[in-house]
């Protein structure tokens, strides 16, 4: 009855979709395609589907903390905000100082973890209810926002770094590495963007395989079984919080990286609804799932973007709308679960 | 320093209290449970049962009195260190983790001591109580009775001194009522401190070594299944005779 949990089993555990040999070879051959497609693709190609994988770890963030810890947030925003900003502040304050870029995602992912524990610790901590959290973690966003927004003017600088207000931070650095530069069309960032995914998400099968992320679900189905199994559910609930804003904060120095700018727009309204959007239509429940829709929605928001961008929200909303009536677990999870029916396999 | 017969004292609770608006759920109550006893406490609906047990494990603070487990202060102590220091609480409705397997309820149930081998007592009940073989069985699939046997089984996994079971047989037939209280029994044998709250009096025949009785709040009798069962008083509340 002694359940394993080495490492492969639980690569290949219950808690997401796609498992046996089948999955994870095609895994490998997409991880493979993905990383040797720098050798065919144009820089514009590459540019365009590096932003697209930038989202992935804040899609993933909140798939853990939504779909397997229960916690709805639209706080993810913040935390790319928050990360972003304070790689430009850092990052240009130490231009002089050696590896200055490297130090600055240490700091800005840092500043984002303690950031959101704090704020986690007195959400999970003052026993807030669970419905109340969305509306906490969408003013935090809309906080942020607004603050950031009137920040123009010589007087709101950190350091000889202007934070821009409206027009956010621009001429942001990209990280770099020795002769490495990850900047906007490079091969490196594109390269960088793929492995943060891979690694994000097969961390988080781990993660989600592991007796913590059991409990992590346990926290999830029945808080007063799991505090009566002898856990301390609030600090689980602090460090899933944590987690997913350290997930969000990778997302935002890369984003920066790519881009060399961050905006208070990064924490905005649609900022903070489209990763809800994306967990909810591909299936919170799946970090495959989360990752999938996170691609698949941000390159569609991008098309729409492209031939009306007014309607992408309208349209996006809609898409989360019939999700929510027809597909409540999420279209991926759905169509698994279709064709698991129609294999005659168990779900 | 506590005196040698506070040692063999596991649990005492000393005039609690507990009202929910202007109901007195208990009033004042005075307990004291021995290091190894089996304790059925018994009596009328809103007697109070549930509510000290929600006292007991942590789920509700007193509005007065207190609670000494092995001697040591644990009133207000949160219901995850209670837990930790031995007291684990089977609830009144069933609550196991239905979308998971047997044994993934298990791998969150045993925490850090899975895999150390210490759990032979969680081995033993999960085949004394016919979940030896389901590890794989999603755990909201099994029937009404097995699902009461895995959360005590979740309970056991936490290693518990003192296991607090809030209606361990309800909804459960005759023969199945029997195997729990044969288990019951077993489990007492091994040392274990247990406090059952039951409404089946022939499950409490059964098993009982000692009875405590409430009402309104209070401990309206106490001693032995034969001088409970012989209190004129204690019929007339409870089993109902005029």
């Amino acid at each position: 009855m002694r359940e394993r949990l080495g490492i492969f089993s639980r690569l290949g555990g219950p808690q997401d979709l796609g498992r046996g040999p089948a999955f994870w070879v095609a895994f490998g051959i997409v991880a493979l395609g993905l990383l040797v497609f720098p050798l065919f693709g144009s820089p514009f190609y590459l540019s365009n589907l590096a932003v697209f994988f930038i989202y992935v770890p804040m899609g993933l963030g909140l798939g853990l903390l939504w779909g397997y810890g229960g916690i709805l947030s639209f706080g993810q925003a913040a935390f790319f905000g928050i990360s972003g900003y304070v790689y430009g502040v850092v990052v240009q304050n130490l231009s002089q100082t050696p590896g200055a870029s490297l130090l600055a995602v240490a700091a800005a992912i840092s500043a984002t973890v303690i950031v959101a524990a704090l704020f986690g610790y007195f959400v999970f901590y003052g026993q807030v209810s669970a419905w109340i959290i969305p509306l906490l973690t969408l003013v935090l966003s809309l906080i942020l926002e607004t603050f950031m927004a009137q920040t123009a003017g010589y007087q709101w600088r950190v350091g000889h770094v202007l934070l821009g207000g409206y027009n956010g931070m621009t001429g942001i650095p990209s990280i770099q590495a020795g002769p490495l530069e990850f900047g906007g069309a490079s091969v490196a960032l594109y390269l960088l963007t793929v492995v943060g995914m891979l690694l994000a998400y097969l961390g988080l099968r781990l993660l989600v395989n592991s007796h913590y992320g059991y409990v992590v679900v346990g926290v999830r189905d029945d808080v007063e079984r799991t505090r009566m199994l002898g856990y301390n559910v609030a600090r689980m609930q602090v460090t899933v919080f944590a987690l997913a804003a350290g997930l969000a904060g990778l997302s935002g120095v890369l984003y920066v990286s790519w881009g060399n700018y961050i905006n208070p727009a990064s924490m905005g309204l649609y900022a903070a609804t489209v990763p809800v959007i994306w967990t909810a239509v591909g299936g919170r429940s799946s970090l495959v799932a989360v990752a999938l829709s996170t691609v698949a929605l941000k390159w569609l928001a991008d098309a729409l973007a492209v031939r009306g961008g007014e309607y992408a929200f309208l349209i996006m909303g809609a898409l989360l709308l019939a999700t929510m009536l027809f597909f409540p677990a999420g279209i991926v999870v759905a169509l698994n679960r279709l064709w698991r029916r129609a294999r005659r396999l168990p779900s | 320093m506590s005196s040698p017969a506070e040692r063999q004292t596991l649990l005492r609770a000393e005039g609690l209290s507990k009202a929910f608006g202007g109901i007195r759920a208990v009033d004042g109550l005075n307990l004291s449970v021995a290091a190894g006893e089996l304790r059925c406490l018994i009596g009328p609906n809103g007697a109070g049962k549930s509510t000290l047990f929600s006292l007991l494990a942590g789920i509700h603070e007193p509005d007065a009195g207190r609670i000494l487990f092995k001697g040591e202060d644990i009133t207000y102590l949160s219901p995850f260190r209670r837990v930790r220091k031995g007291i684990c609480l089977k609830f009144q409705t069933t609550r196991i983790y239905r979308g998971l397997t047997v044994g993934e309820n298990l791998i969150i149930a045993r925490g850090k001591r899975a895999g150390s081998g210490a759990n032979g007592r969680l081995e033993w009940a999960l085949g004394a109580l016919g979940l030896a073989g389901e590890s794989a069985r999603p755990a909201g699939e099994l029937s009404h009775s097995h699902q009461q046997w895995l959360e005590i089984c979740l309970a056991l996994a936490t290693e518990p001194e003192l296991l607090l079971l809030d209606e361990p047989t309800a909804g459960m037939t005759p023969e199945e009522t029997a195997l729990t209280a044969d288990f019951v029994i077993k489990l007492s044998g091994q040392g274990v401190t247990i406090l059952v709250v039951e409404h089946d009096m022939a499950f409490v025949r059964h098993i009982a070594r000692g009875v405590t009785v409430l009402h309104y709040g209070r401990v309206f009798a106490d001693g032995t299944l034969e001088e409970i069962e012989a209190n004129h008083e204690v019929r007339r509340i409870y089993l109902g005779e005029q």
